[in-house]
């Protein structure tokens, strides 16, 4: 970039931060951002970022034009960009700007506007990874790693001592015992690692509108602690009356119909846990949407699996109760009687798409 | 900050120059010295988002449009092939990476351009020292942003440009004041304002020969003929940053920061007033000198390419290349064959009209005239033909509110005409004048929006609003037209108002 422009684009670039920043809860809250997944940034429509004037509307407008076409043809819809509306065509149209903007920037915006604390992992110094660290030099290796000025002035060197150097024409040949080559070591470096497990009622009570709560806050969620983790893992359990794991894509997107018991969802967490996480090691986070309409006896039994063996090796446990018109709710009150005895368990009440952004807040706001 | 980018011209491209300048100057045309620069795509980017300048004052617009061309750039939507600013020497940038066919088109079309901006009236009262007064204008308004902060100047300086566009046009050819001074003294001397009868005295026996109360009395001037009197401007203005620089309340660091931002919009200005015929004598003139001298085999392809590219029309979109150069040649045909004046247009006989050849070869002089006076709204007003327009099968559109869309609305030469017209008076922005500076006798600032037909963009206007209460800074209103009510907006600084007339 030519350096007299940047400070401008740097400031235009500030100013679309804000504007999504202004606009945040709007994005949150619409489902826009998901099914974008795989990609590090997303664009984001941003209307306007323009200098307003006094400008004539669509109203009344019209222009001049060449080609075919009978009278009364339409040749183009209002309020496209670029349509030809003011002076005959010589001035750009409106233009909605699509500005990227990476995923792990975005999660910084939603954390500075929710201000979530930065979370405090468990067990930074427990896992270890290796990491090569090309810092050392060896004599042998691929010509691709050759140190090329060690090996020179060690040739430089020896055709000197030897008097083997014509300074007039300083040809330098190294030879085998001349060449160094870049080499790695070993460093081990401590690792912050989470798993994430997403559960999320898909029986009958649940709507569309009610899933898609859940998985845009779902969608939310992750991205943050995809920011504030090396390494997220994640698993996806969808469930009715029985538990199934899926792949996220399927979370995402599946719809499916039938009765509830919420138990067998935690029991497949329990399973997945013991299987692919070891406490120990790993940030353990676990988030449950649903309606909150399980069936009756089912709930000693969640209460017993959440006590004894998921809480206490997740760091959060995090309950959104998204409101249905059919579901009774029950399971929140159920989990209200244990909510006092442990810090980890979130409980959030989501009434409608509205509320997205304040129940995020409730889940990390917390900082573990 | 200086930007020193000038670097000597290739030989190849220096050739080119001098062969263009000579075909150029042989035809006739009368330029300044034209100095040719080659830039890489960036660097073109940011003159174009400069206006053509190396420096201007900082400000994150031109960030947004440095974006806009780098993206359309690379997604392969858009190239700018050149620039060239008005500026004696003139300045012309080339994109390095064009085909030596292109540079050869492109030399040959700012010759155009450069003559253009020399002799064109309307381009009479332009600085051409503009490159230096761009860079003292940047240096001024960064001196401020040193001292007041980036937020306060920027802030500012988004007020001033949201308003920019509120300027006279004609103001630089038209001597406005003068006359309006002795308009001021006319109405002071008519009789119809009763003074009283006041004796000659001695001042210290002013009171007693002519007491005050007895005065006041005699003063029955009705109070409101008076605020008649008081009315500030006098007349609607049409210059509002004008208006605004003599009667707001701003401190010299804003005094002065409007008044760059006025200065830098009639340095532009004739460039919207001149669009068509500008690009359309710049075309004109590089396919007469390509298509004659310039063009060797191997280039056919590419010229022809490139040229028609140019020229590509649109249902949506008037191409002023295209709707310029055919307008220049439709000229330039006429009279040569003499198909102008009473007798022609009065003839009825079709056959005779279609061969009507008086053999004058008026054209080339005519065209030169043309350029020298013209801008676009006299430029369609005075050339476009019936004829013309169905042979380019030119249709005027209208947006339907009904069904969403704009619709092709006629293809009658009278109805293609006035929209045409329409949408370059004012470069089709709307005309608004300055009403009234001290409204309601409240110090506020009453705008009138001149309705031809087309309402104002209402949530804009708004902003806008705003933004000129922000310069005012006290309660500013437009009058206008709204959902075709009469309708005064106001805003007071705090609150967005709506009244119906």
């Amino acid at each position: 970039m030519p350096p007299g422009i940047e400070r401008d684009v740097n400031r235009f670039k500030q100013i679309v931060r804000g504007k999504v920043r202004q606009n945040l809860r709007k994005y949150i809250t619409r489902g826009e951002m998901i099914g974008r997944k795989g990609r590090e940034a997303v664009s984001i429509p941003i209307p306007n970022i323009d200098m307003p004037h006094f400008r004539h509307g669509q109203k009344g407008s019209g222009g001049v034009g060449q080609g075919e076409g009978e009278p009364g043809q339409p040749i183009g819809r209002g309020q496209d960009p670029g349509q030809g509306e003011g002076s005959a065509g010589s001035e750009p149209g409106q233009h909605i700007r699509e500005v990227e903007i990476s995923l792990a920037e975005l999660a910084d915006i939603l954390a500075d506007e929710l201000e979530l604390p930065n979370i405090q992992p468990k067990g930074q110094d427990s896992i270890k990874s290796v990491k090569h660290k090309y810092s050392s030099v060896r004599q042998t290796g691929p010509d691709s790693l050759r140190h090329f000025r060690r090996t020179f002035k060690r040739a430089l060197k020896r055709q000197i001592s030897s008097d083997a150097y014509d300074p007039i024409r300083p040809v330098i040949i190294p030879t085998r015992d001349d060449e160094r080559f870049r080499s790695w070591k070993d460093v081990s470096e401590p690792q912050t690692n989470a798993a994430v497990i997403y559960l999320m009622d898909v029986s009958g009570s649940m709507t569309d509108e009610q899933k898609e709560i859940a998985r845009t806050e779902a969608f939310w969620i992750d991205t943050w602690l995809r920011r504030q983790y090396d390494g997220v893992q994640r698993r996806y359990i969808i469930h009715d009356a029985v538990a199934r794991e899926v792949d996220e894509d399927t979370f995402y997107r599946t719809r499916e119909s039938g009765g509830t018991r919420i138990s067998s969802a935690y029991k497949g967490a329990r399973i997945i846990i013991d299987r692919d996480f070891p406490p120990d090691d790993w940030n353990i986070y676990c988030f449950h949407f649903s309606d909150g309409d399980n069936w009756g006896e089912d709930n000693q039994g969640c209460l017993g699996i959440l006590t004894e063996t998921l809480l206490p090796v997740c760091n959060l446990f995090g309950y959104g109760q998204v409101q249905s018109p059919y579901g009774s709710g029950d399971f929140l009150r159920e989990l209200k009687k244990i909510d006092g005895d442990w810090e980890n368990l979130i409980l959030s009440e989501i009434a409608g798409r509205d509320d997205i952004y304040d129940s995020i807040k409730q889940f990390l706001g917390t900082g573990r | 900050m200086t930007l020193s980018m000038h670097r000597t011209l290739p030989a190849d491209l220096k050739a080119i120059q001098d062969e263009m300048e000579g075909h150029a100057a042989a035809y006739g045309l009368d330029f300044f010295d034209t100095v040719f620069e080659v830039l890489d795509y960036d660097e073109l980017s940011m003159f174009a988002a400069y206006g053509g300048f190396p420096t201007r004052y900082p400000h994150w617009r031109t960030g947004a449009q440095y974006d806009e061309w780098m993206k359309g750039y690379s997604y392969g939507l858009q190239k700018i092939y050149e620039m060239v600013i008005n500026t004696d020497p003139c300045y012309a940038y080339l994109l390095k990476a064009n085909a030596i066919t292109d540079q050869k088109l492109v030399i040959a079309h700012v010759y155009g351009h450069c003559d253009f901006f020399k002799n064109n009236a309307w381009f009479a009262h332009t600085n051409r020292k503009m490159l230096d007064q761009m860079a003292n204008h940047a240096a001024r308004i960064n001196r401020y942003i040193d001292r007041f902060g980036t937020e306060v100047v920027e802030e500012f300086v988004d007020a001033c440009l949201s308003i920019e566009d509120l300027i006279d046009p004609y103001l630089p050819h038209i001597r406005r004041r003068p006359a309006k001074v002795s308009q001021k003294k006319t109405e002071a001397e008519e009789p119809s304002r009763k003074q009283p009868m006041r004796f000659e005295t001695r001042s210290y026996l002013e009171p007693y020969v002519n007491p005050p109360e007895v005065m006041s009395s005699l003063d029955d001037t009705p109070d409101q003929e008076r605020a008649e009197h008081q009315r500030i401007p006098a007349e609607p203005q049409r210059d509002v940053l004008l208006f605004l620089l003599e009667h707001a309340p701003l401190k010299d660091w804003q005094h002065d920061v409007l008044s760059i931002i006025r200065d830098e919009a009639y340095y532009f200005a004739p460039q919207g007033q001149t669009k068509i015929m500008n690009e359309g004598w710049a075309s004109y003139w590089h396919s007469t000198i390509m298509t004659r001298h310039g063009v060797t085999g191997p280039d056919l392809i590419d010229y022809a390419d490139h040229h028609s590219g140019t020229m590509a029309t649109s249902p949506q979109r008037l191409n002023p290349y295209k709707l310029g150069i055919e307008l220049f040649r439709d000229i330039e045909e006429r009279w040569n064959k003499g198909q102008f004046g009473p007798e022609y247009d009065t003839c009825d006989d079709i056959e005779k009209k279609e061969n009507w050849d008086l053999e004058l070869g008026l054209g080339r002089d005519k065209i030169f005239e043309v350029r020298r006076v013209h801008n676009d709204v006299t430029f369609i007003d005075t050339f476009l033909t019936a004829d013309f327009c169905r042979r380019h099968r030119m249709f005027s559109f209208a947006y339907n509110d009904g069904s969403k869309n704009y619709e092709i609305q006629s293809r009658e030469f009278d109805q293609i005409k006035q929209q045409l017209l329409n949408n370059l008076t004012n470069h089709g922005r709307p005309m608004i004048y300055v009403d009234d500076g001290n409204y309601r006798n409240r110090g506020e600032l009453y705008l009138t929006h001149q309705y031809q037909g087309n309402e104002l963009k209402l949530g804009e206007a708004q902003e806008t609003l705003r933004n000129l209460e922000r310069l005012w800074g006290r309660p500013v209103h437009i009058e206008s037209v709204v959902d075709d009510l009469p309708t005064v907006l106001s805003f007071d600084g705090t609150d967005h108002e709506m009244v119906t007339l």
